[in-house]
């Protein structure tokens, strides 16, 4: 597995640890606790764990929202009491992890200025919007919901867990991942290149647009260290800026920087701005990502693809190609893939990888890229996206190879719970669409400082 | 002398079909979708038509034919409703040609001027098999113009036409109400502006039909003046084009359908969301469905479409044809195939979304005798394949358009 690079935190003294897997303990999330006491054990499945190759007669053992075994049939003990469930003909693989989503009607940064790095998605998500429901039924059970990329740094991004077992959750809370001090885990959005530039106070240039950013990244540098030299002293404190705040966390590595990005210019500055302040970036979209391939694996940074069905819509995704994923990878860049969710549709995220196979992505990797390539892009590689003892009981059971067209997710588990089942009614309204199962509302996303027109109806 | 043998070489390059040529492509699998599926089989064309199809071993190949192997071979694919050719792929001004504002009813515009053959994005759709595209005004107008139907090759809107001015574009939408105090800004305006204007085409039809007696005296003043808004309408009075109504919500189906009745015109259903929830209505009116992409977004007014439309349609009978659209951002243009495809997980047969994308478009669009079906007489199209068409891992290697052969997607 590859584990990338964990930028020190250069801009200040002090070098902060990021968020580590020990941080992330179960006892603060306020997920589920597993009704059934027991282990569950599914055997003679075809399990694709993302961490080895294909098992063709694999067992799966859950329990109290953790997995407890897996391996071949005949080498997987089954504990005593367990309910065994002979899953023959079926296929298991870890719930699919989603880098960039905007499910649940989201609206972070508003139009007043292209730098707003203190607002908060979670303020702005309806947990009870469908999306979440028909992510489910696409075998999703983690997301990175994001605000748009009208902005050069739209507001912090949240890290969910899709525990909709049962009755499902009541607010926000409910699906966030905490750390081990209770607070919600995310990241920052970040944009460059056409979609957030526009009339002023937005930047009107490229050149504008990295100045900008620079600028608060300096200011935010500043500002820690008054807050260091302070050493706890209230009088010498300086008053306490969220923003700034926000960006102190992404320099310390505890607030990764997701940052939409398309062509190869812009994919550069990127990097450029992250070497320089030292946060930990992982590259969105990155249409022309495979004409850098070599600058981007060189500087160890991940890339979340998205998958679009043809090219264009804009200059920028001009040369967009199903080969993306694949020269990336081969030249040694970690590859996942993403929805942009309502871009594309939660329900058929495994295409994203299907695609990438058929443009010649090796099918591993591609498995890897749509679960725990995107766990270690949120850094929750130690919990989710893959299946193995130890790790959360976040799996979805399909019907077939999840690379086929006539393949179906069956069933998604959250937490050792089940969230999703299509043989109930109530859950394949969502999975195959009908009265009351799209979108209530649209998301907000994109472009605040251009008219409509200009932003080409993004 | 140099420049008359550049102007021949570049007519052999864009022209087809090349006379006197001989294509020959070998399969595993030759779906020719009207009939059955050959096994092993030979699909022969010469002078851009199929000359004869059948088991290798039952089919005359000509000597010094040029042969391309396959493992599956279908009919050349029809999108069934496109903008591909108006709409560009930088999606900015200079490209973007599918819709003019300035006025909400444009029966007038013709699609064949707004037509870019050398668009690449139609390169794009052929490399996945398409090999005719019904394409046009998009919706997002009460009438924005008019369709055309065009093979996906040649350098000049000539070359790649087969029919200009199928069908009259309407839009019964959301999309398709104006702000403000402009017109139409409700949904009973807009059906009210359409009566109204069919009205008056049907007038105007009057006067043209029913010369007076002073132009019968072949006096040119007198004569009933020409107007292409008009000349549109009566096309669709008298069902030369079809009326093609953009509607997804019911409530919109139903004013189609209504709108349909009162006028007696060939309505075609374009997208259609909820046309699952019409069936009896729309069967009964005997209106076939152009229907969205099965990837569409569930948002707006199609927030409660199903990936299921496709075989409900099917199962009730009703004539149908998935449709790439028009979408104003990503993707820039969709693939039928992938959309057909799509529709296999919920509910259609394999069989049933290849005739989808294939014979089902040509019958609604008139052009069966010549396309959508590997048949001795047709047009040698075909798409190539190295498996199961439909899968997503599975790759479309070539196409042949009027019996002349280019590549299949770039990988």
């Amino acid at each position: 597995m590859i584990t990338w690079n964990r930028r020190k935190w250069i801009g200040a003294a002090a070098s902060v640890p990021c968020i580590a897997a020990n941080l992330l303990s179960r006892k603060h999330t306020l997920g589920f606790e597993s009704e059934n006491a027991e282990p569950i054990a599914w055997i003679h499945a075809k399990i694709l764990t993302a961490a080895g190759s294909l098992i063709n007669d694999g067992t799966i053992v859950i329990h109290k929202g953790s997995i407890l075994a897996v391996g071949t049939s005949d080498a997987t003990a089954i504990p005593p009491g367990a309910k065994i469930i002979d899953a023959a003909g079926k296929w298991i693989m870890p719930g699919l992890v989603c880098t960039h989503s905007h499910i649940g009607g989201v609206g972070a940064a508003d139009a007043s200025a292209p730098i707003q790095p203190g607002v908060r998605i979670l303020d702005s998500i309806n947990v009870k919007e469908s999306g979440f429901k028909r992510a489910l039924a696409g075998g999703l059970t983690t997301l990175n919901i994001m605000p748009g990329s009208g902005h050069l740094i739209s507001g912090q991004t949240v890290y969910c867990k899709l525990r909709y077992a049962g009755k499902g959750p009541s607010t926000i809370e409910d699906i966030l991942i905490r750390d081990n001090e209770g607070k919600a885990i995310g990241g920052l959005k970040m944009a460059n290149g056409t979609n957030s530039q526009g009339e002023a106070p937005f930047p009107g240039t490229r050149g504008k647009s990295a100045f900008l950013v620079r600028e608060q990244y300096i200011k935010a540098r500043e500002y820690h260290a008054k807050r260091l030299a302070a050493n706890g002293d209230p009088e010498k404190q300086p008053p306490r800026d969220l923003h700034l705040e926000s960006l102190v966390e992404a320099m310390q590595g505890t607030r990764i920087v997701h940052h939409h990005t398309h062509r190869h210019d812009d994919i550069i500055t990127v990097l450029r701005l992250s070497q320089e302040f030292g946060f930990r970036v992982v590259l969105h979209h990155v249409s022309e990502g495979w004409k850098v391939a070599k600058e981007i694996a060189a500087a160890k940074a991940p890339c979340s693809v998205i998958v679009i069905d043809s090219p264009g819509g804009k200059l920028e995704a001009r040369d967009m190609t199903f080969k993306n994923g694949r020269i990336l990878d081969e030249a040694g860049v970690r590859v996942a893939f993403h929805t942009d969710d309502w871009i594309t549709d939660s329900r058929v995220f495994n295409r994203s990888a299907a695609l990438a196979v058929r443009a010649g992505m090796n099918r591993d990797r591609a498995i890897e890229a749509l679960t725990i390539a995107g766990a270690e892009m949120l850094g929750l590689e130690s919990r989710i996206g893959s299946l193995v003892p130890g790790k959360d009981a976040d799996f979805c059971i399909l019907s077939g190879d999840p690379l086929s067209v006539y393949t179906r997710v069956l069933e998604t588990w959250v937490e050792g719970q089940k969230a999703f089942d299509l043989a109930n009614p109530d859950d394949a309204l969502y999975a195959e669409g009908g009265q009351g199962a799209g979108f209530e509302l649209n998301p907000y996303l994109c472009c605040f400082g251009q008219s409509w027109q200009q932003s080409g109806a993004k | 002398m140099l420049r008359a043998f550049q102007s021949l070489v570049l007519c052999c390059l864009v022209s087809s079909p090349v006379w006197g040529q001989t294509l020959v492509v070998k399969a595993k699998q030759i779906h020719t979708v009207s009939g059955k599926t050959i096994t092993n089989g030979a699909v022969v064309c010469v002078d851009g038509k199929i000359a004869s199809i059948g088991e290798i071993a039952s089919v005359a190949i000509p000597e010094g034919a040029k042969v391309i192997q396959a493992e599956v071979v279908t009919p050349g694919l029809i999108d069934v409703r496109s903008s591909v050719g108006l709409s560009g792929i930088l999606n900015v001004d200079h490209d973007s040609d599918h819709l003019e504002s300035s006025v909400p009813l444009q029966p007038e515009l013709r699609a064949i001027d707004a037509y870019n053959p050398r668009e690449e994005l139609i390169e794009y759709v052929r490399g996945f098999g398409v090999t005719t595209v019904h394409t046009g005004h998009a919706p997002g107008e009460l009438i924005s113009g008019q369709t055309m139907i065009a093979k996906t090759r040649g350098g000049t809107v000539q070359d790649a036409l087969i029919i200009d001015g199928k069908a009259v574009c309407a839009t019964l939408a959301e999309s398709s109400k104006k702000s403000g105090k402009q017109s139409p800004g409700t949904r009973g305006k807009q059906m009210a502006m359409l009566r109204a204007l069919l009205i008056e085409a049907s007038e105007y039809r009057v006067k043209l039909s029913k010369p007076s007696k002073e132009s019968e005296l072949k006096d040119e003043d007198s004569k009933v003046a020409r107007n292409l808004k008009l000349e549109a309408m009566v096309d669709v009075l008298e069902g030369k084009k079809a009326l093609l109504i953009t509607a997804d919500r019911a409530q919109d189906i139903a004013s189609a359908l209504r709108l349909g009745e009162e006028f007696g015109i060939r309505v075609w259903l374009d997208s259609a969301a909820e046309a699952y929830q019409l069936i009896p209505q729309i069967k009964k009116a005997g209106v076939p469905v152009l229907l969205h992409p099965s990837m569409a977004r569930a948002s707006g007014d199609r927030e409660n479409m199903t990936f299921r439309s496709a075989s409900m349609l099917k199962e009730n009978g009703i004539p149908f044809a998935i449709e790439s659209g028009f979408e104003a951002y990503v993707p820039k243009v969709r693939i039928v195939l992938f959309e057909a495809a799509l529709a296999t997980a919920h509910g259609l047969s394999k069989e049933a979304a290849l005739e989808s994308i294939t014979l089902s478009a040509a019958k609604i669009l008139g052009i069966h005798d010549r396309v959508g079906s590997i048949d001795v007489g047709k047009d040698a199209d075909l798409a190539l394949y190295d498996g199961d068409p439909l899968e997503y891992t599975t790759h479309c290697i070539g196409v042949v358009i009027d019996g002349v052969s280019y590549p299949g997607e770039s990988r």
